[in-house]
């Protein structure tokens, strides 16, 4: 290959304003401009996946803070942010799974699955909860790894095919349940071997300003920031942003699509189980019915945080932020004396806002 | 990698191939040297797509010889043919737009730094070797971190292109890369094709309907028409309007403008 580029002149003859003009045939300054004006840095701002969520955020806050005046309350903050992860953690997972160009609606129960899985192996099993939490990891990875497969495998949207998994798993969760304990919730695990210890791992809280924050919100941040990390540094999280927004182009130069898929779905089932895990030894018994809606509460979130619903394009950051929008509205009700019934309704204004929105900043971005 | 110029590269002798009863294919040769373009012309049908995916490994030839470099292959998918250094650019096919123009340029081949778990992306490595690849080639865009879909059609054309000669292509087959576009983006494209051959000494496969544009870029010429190799010449042997009446059917839209008396 030549090094001799004949049409590119030296960089100090040419304003960088030329550059605007790019068609090969034109002379170019051959670097670019190193320093962008305050103009360039406030677009590449805005076009930035999560600047909608942000906003959102904002407006949340000054809401509440405004109207509930336990909201002011630094302490109940600690509650905000412990809702915010308990609902985040899985969104992180789905946040990837959606930029990778995929659904997963049993993702809720999912969650369900697991603690019911833990409880009920270390329980009638082993009386030891370490074994039952081990248990869950394969189950919920295996759930994970079904579902991609079964994507792979049929060729459906993975819309349908999670949508049937879902509904299985509502189903073998009840069914199982009541069959093993012979009622809809397990038992009192709490006096099994190895509970302290997981308790402590999964459900332990701790005393900061006055606060009492729970473990999962140090988890839910560590989960945000390695999601953001794979997606953004490594080779993953560039083949995770090609199969979503263009599978058969990332084929076609050797990007492992059908693995990429089936781990995205496996890190949905990790995320899962990581939170059954913690509401397991939080609330000491699970309850077979839970989990059943959540998974939209997951997706609203990646989306909220923009997400593309057709794949390739989001964030986990944004993801984390559409979570804590979501924790400070189910608070800030209660803090606010209305009926906590009014959630659905906030998050239903939330997330047409944030699609309306997004779905303009992804024309300012595709325009360049 | 920069081969010596007329060097023969590929070779199809008397390839055939058949979907069940139906011959797409007869009797074709073809071959194509390092440093020159061969341009397919064909109307819709003629078997132009069959014939680039045998060449590009996505379909088995039913009968007749494929060789590379002498030797006989039979591909089982593109991902051999890549190894031979055989590349397909698709026009739809070839870059994922929202991601930005270095991710792109390094899709499925990304370099990294350290050890796994804690590889990460050679993000400044990578963004010095696109800027450097596509400045050999003329290609200049503004923001390597602005999606490829925000760059013309051209463009994401000469930055599919460049990024198949980066990652070791010898033999390039361009399918319609010009169908899409507008007289001046087409310009930016055929020049970039012609610079590719010369520059890099790769031997090019360009399909196209346009005659005008395979005669600009063009050193040998093949017309298809329902699966047979209609015309073989080289650029010596024929004009622009030898092409242009070929590729429009010859006599027969002569006897067709006959009939209808105008």
């Amino acid at each position: 290959m030549s090094e001799t580029v004949s049409n590119t002149g030296p960089a100090a003859t040419s304003s960088p304003a030329a550059a605007s003009d790019n068609t090969a045939q034109q002379p170019q300054p051959a670097s670019r401009e190193p320093h962008r004006s305050m103009g360039q840095r406030l677009a590449g701002l805005i076009k930035r996946p999560e600047i909608g969520s942000i906003g959102g955020a904002i407006l949340v806050f000054v809401l509440f803070y405004a109207l509930a005046e336990p909201f002011r309350n630094l302490a109940s903050f600690s509650t905000v942010l412990y809702q915010s992860a308990a609902l985040g953690i899985p969104a992180v997972a789905v946040a990837l799974l959606m930029i990778g160009g995929e659904f997963d609606l049993s993702a809720g129960v999912a969650v369900t699955a697991s603690s019911l899985a833990a409880s009920m192996f270390a329980a009638q099993i082993t009386g030891n909860v370490w074994v039952g939490v081990g248990f869950a990891l394969v189950l919920s990875l295996s759930i994970g790894a079904l579902n991609g497969i079964l994507l792979i495998k049929t060729g459906l949207h993975s819309f349908l095919v999670t949508l049937s998994t879902f509904l299985m798993l509502q189903g073998l969760n009840l069914a199982i349940t009541k069959l093993v304990t012979g009622n809809v919730a397990t038992g009192d695990i709490s006096d099994l071997a190895g509970f302290d210890s997981a308790q402590s791992v999964f459900a332990s809280y701790f005393n900061i300003f006055g606060m009492s924050i729970s473990i999962m919100v140090f988890y839910w941040l560590a989960f945000v920031a390695v999601a953001t990390w794979i997606l953004l540094r490594t080779r993953v999280g560039n083949w995770i942003f090609a199969v979503g927004g263009q599978g058969d182009s990332a084929r076609a130069v050797g990007v492992p699509l059908n693995k990429v898929k089936i781990g995205l779905f496996m890190g949905v089932g990790f995320a899962a189980w990581f939170v059954g895990m913690h509401l397991l030894f939080d609330y000491v018994t699970v309850q077979s019915g839970e989990g059943v809606g959540n998974e939209l509460l997951y997706i609203a979130q990646a989306v909220v945080g923009g997400c593309l619903l057709t794949g390739g394009y989001g964030s986990a950051i944004g993801a984390a932020i559409g979570g804590f929008i979501f924790g400070m509205t189910t608070q800030g009700i209660i803090y606010a004396g209305w009926d906590p019934q009014w959630f659905m309704f906030f998050v239903g204004v939330m997330l047409l806002l944030a699609t309306v929105f997004n779905a303009w900043i992804r024309r300012q971005v595709t325009r360049g | 990698m920069t081969q010596q110029k007329g060097h023969p590269l590929i070779r199809l002798t008397d390839v055939s191939k058949s979907f069940g009863p139906i011959d797409v294919l007869r009797g074709i040769n073809l071959d194509v040297a390092a440093g020159e373009v061969c341009c397919v012309l064909g109307d819709n049908g003629a078997g132009k797509s069959t014939l680039i995916n045998i060449i590009a490994g996505l379909h088995q030839h039913t009968s007749g010889r494929y060789t590379v470099d002498g030797h006989d292959v039979r591909f089982g998918s593109p991902r051999e043919a890549l190894d031979l250094g055989i590349s397909a650019v698709y026009q739809h096919l070839a870059l994922v737009p929202l991601l930005p123009v270095w991710r792109n340029f390094f899709l499925g081949s990304e370099l990294t730094r350290g050890v796994w778990p804690f590889a990460r992306l050679d993000k400044a490595q990578m963004k010095e070797i696109t800027d450097q690849a596509l400045q050999n080639m003329g290609i200049v865009v503004k923001d390597l971190e602005q999606p490829v879909g925000t760059l013309s059609g051209g463009q994401r054309q000469c930055v599919a292109i460049a990024r198949a000669i980066h990652f070791g292509a010898r033999v390039l087959i361009l399918d319609e890369p010009t169908a899409a576009l507008g007289v001046k983006q087409s310009g930016v494209v055929l020049k970039y094709i012609s610079r590719a051959a010369q520059e890099s000494g790769v031997g090019v496969v360009f399909i196209t309907h346009n005659p005008h544009h395979a005669y600009m870029v063009g050193d040998s010429f093949a017309i298809l028409s329902r699966g047979e190799i209609d015309l073989r010449a080289r650029r010596e042997e024929l004009s622009v309007d030898d092409l242009i009446y070929r590729m429009a059917g010859g006599a027969e839209l002569e006897s067709l403008q006959h009939e209808m008396g105008r």
